[in-house]
């Protein structure tokens, strides 16, 4: 494999384990986020100034960074506990906007110039790069994916979906929707925040503009394209999304338009995502098995 | 004592521009609930269709007619073969869809003019005036009678037409407007053609004030606009038209005098948060 499709492939894999992540939130707990990206953001930032300013390692920093990225994930759920979802939709939105301001302005976040000189994972006394840091990702996408499966089968993961179908109904049958709503939020925002951390040590530069809000677009249209609420969906739409835009290369200018346009399309025609309730590929795969479809 | 002055006039001037693109999108979302990103996408166009009428003709008027009608259409298109098909599907579908055509017509218009900065060298047919030492260009005195002309319309086509009922009833409960005779597929159609007309008007009155076009200039108004519904209360006209004038003159007084180190950007999200606890119906929105 070529260093620059190395490259493509460990993106795409730290994309994937935030997409998850939002998908636990959006797909799992029914809580529409629109503001995905300040968590990978808020995961960047932390691995990177415990591990320049903190000369802490890696591994030592990534306990901390999940904390602070939950913590600060209860605290931006608990308006999903008071509005309704056009609201929380563009609050997430604001989120989003503060967090990359703050990074921004606020000169302990490194200003405008962002954070340089990450120091690389030390894993076995090895230096992580290519093609194991490719590894080590799909590494760490396989937990989220294993976190994500226990999660659906535990009774943390029936109460969010109970919720996200009828809040009034769940919640008159004794499931309490502050207590697992916000589960959601810090499960979910915590995979953000390893993703961030992954990117960062990857990149081993950040600036505040990465974590934007056409990033927090982008996650939700990985998720939203594979299939929201599904195990495999955010990982395909990573894999399509990351893919695509590489794939229309050679049309340079034109690669944007089309990205869009088939985003348009994909959401027009199969708002369900590849992998959701009535979509193509599920009535292929039932037609295969011969089943009703 | 003057600098104030001028810094609020100026303010007022932004705000009135951020009220007529925010007016769209508030009447889209009290008839469709759909958050309409794209809007921005419809005021990028808007100015770029009245540079290229102003530079073939260089008149002002046929530039801005001109705009309207596409703008008007096109806005007609994105409602017909985006929204209305998506609207069975959760909010968040048509959002991601509203995003993704904001996205296409951005890169579009980049295709089609390039990605450079244009000028838009018009000079509107408005008076200066000099009041205690305070300039008042003709662009500020254009700025201010176009829109407030415009709020009067769009106030009186609302509230005192037959059509403007029609509206009202539409967004209460389309069902059962519908039994009541009212076309309320026609009417949707309608709101979205006359809040992208204003758009348009709004795009070449940007385009002018700053003297700027360029493709991604609807991308910060897209989402702040959306800060400025929630602020107004979701779905309220004249709460939106509040919000746009106060959120005008705060940045522009917060920035000349306040120096905080928050962009601009980040202000109408901040006030939106704090509004939300405050008053989570928004400045004029009623309970419910």
């Amino acid at each position: 494999m070529s260093e620059y499709s190395i490259t493509i492939g460990t993106l795409i894999a730290i994309q994937a384990i935030v997409a998850c992540g939002l998908n636990v939130i959006v797909g799992y707990a029914g809580q529409i986020s629109l503001g995905h990206a300040a968590f990978f953001g808020i995961g960047a930032y932390a691995s990177a100034l415990l591990t320049t300013a903190g000369g802490l390692s890696f591994w030592s920093a990534l306990p901390i960074v999940l904390g602070i990225t939950g913590l600060i994930g209860l605290f931006l759920g608990l308006p999903s506990l008071r509005l309704r979802e056009d609201f929380l939709a563009i609050t997430t939105i604001g989120i989003n906007f503060i967090v990359v301001s703050v990074f921004q302005y606020v000169p302990f976040f490194g200003g405008a110039l962002g954070i340089g000189g990450i120091p690389r994972i030390v894993l076995f006394g090895e230096r992580i790069r290519g093609v194991s840091f490719l590894l080590l990702s799909a590494g760490f996408l396989a937990i989220t994916l294993l976190i994500c499966w226990l999660f659906t089968r535990s009774w943390s993961g029936l109460a969010c979906f109970a919720l996200r179908e009828d809040e009034t109904a769940a919640s008159s049958m004794g499931v309490s929707p502050v207590r697992f709503k916000l589960t959601a939020f810090i499960l979910g925002t915590a995979m953000a925040g390893l993703g961030g951390a992954l990117y960062a040590h990857f990149m081993r530069f950040i600036s505040a503009t990465d974590f934007g809000f056409p990033m927090s677009v982008m996650i939700l249209s990985m998720v939203v394209l594979g299939g929201m609420g599904t195990l495999w969906g955010p990982v395909l739409g990573a894999l399509v999304l990351g893919i695509l835009p590489e794939v229309f290369r050679p049309l340079t200018d034109y690669r944007m338009f089309l990205y869009a346009a088939l985003l348009l399309l994909m959401i027009r025609f199969q708002p369900g995502g590849l992998l959701g309730e009535n979509s193509l590929a599920r009535q292929t795969l039932s037609r295969l098995k011969g089943g009703k479809s | 004592m003057q600098l104030f002055l001028e810094q609020m006039l100026n303010g007022i001037a932004i705000g009135a521009i951020y009220a007529m693109i925010t007016l769209g999108l508030a009447l889209v979302y009290g008839i469709l609930r759909i958050l309409h990103v794209a809007h921005a996408a419809v005021y990028t166009v808007g100015a770029y269709i009245g540079l290229a009428i102003f530079s073939a003709t260089h008149s002002i008027l046929l530039s801005a007619a001109g705009a309207m009608v596409f703008c008007a259409g096109l806005g007609f298109l994105i409602e017909r073969f985006v929204y209305f098909p998506l609207l069975k599907y959760p909010p968040y579908v048509p959002l991601i869809g509203s995003i993704a055509c904001l996205l296409a017509i951005e890169e579009l218009c980049r295709l089609a003019a390039g990605p450079y900065i244009l000028s838009f060298p018009a000079q509107l047919p408005f008076p200066s005036f000099t009041v205690g030492g305070i300039v008042i260009s003709s662009t500020l005195t254009a700025v201010y009678c176009i829109s407030a002309g415009v709020l009067a319309l769009l106030w009186f086509i609302t509230t005192r037409t037959e059509l403007g009922l029609a509206m009202r009833a539409t967004s209460q409960d389309m069902a059962i407007a519908s039994s009541m005779g009212i076309n309320s597929h026609r009417i949707i159609s309608l709101t979205f053609m006359i809040g992208s007309a204003v758009a348009a008007i709004a795009g070449i009155l940007v385009g002018i004030y700053y003297n700027q076009v360029y493709p991604s200039m609807g991308a910060v108004p897209a989402y702040k606009t959306l800060a400025l519904i929630v602020v107004g209360g979701l779905g309220s006209v004249p709460g939106a038209v509040l919000a746009s004038i106060l959120l005008g003159v705060g940045e522009t007084l917060l920035i000349g005098y306040a120096g905080i180190p928050l962009p601009r950007d980040a202000l109408a999200f901040i006030a939106m948060i704090a509004v939300l606890l405050w008053r989570p119906q928004g400045l004029l929105g009623g309970r419910g």
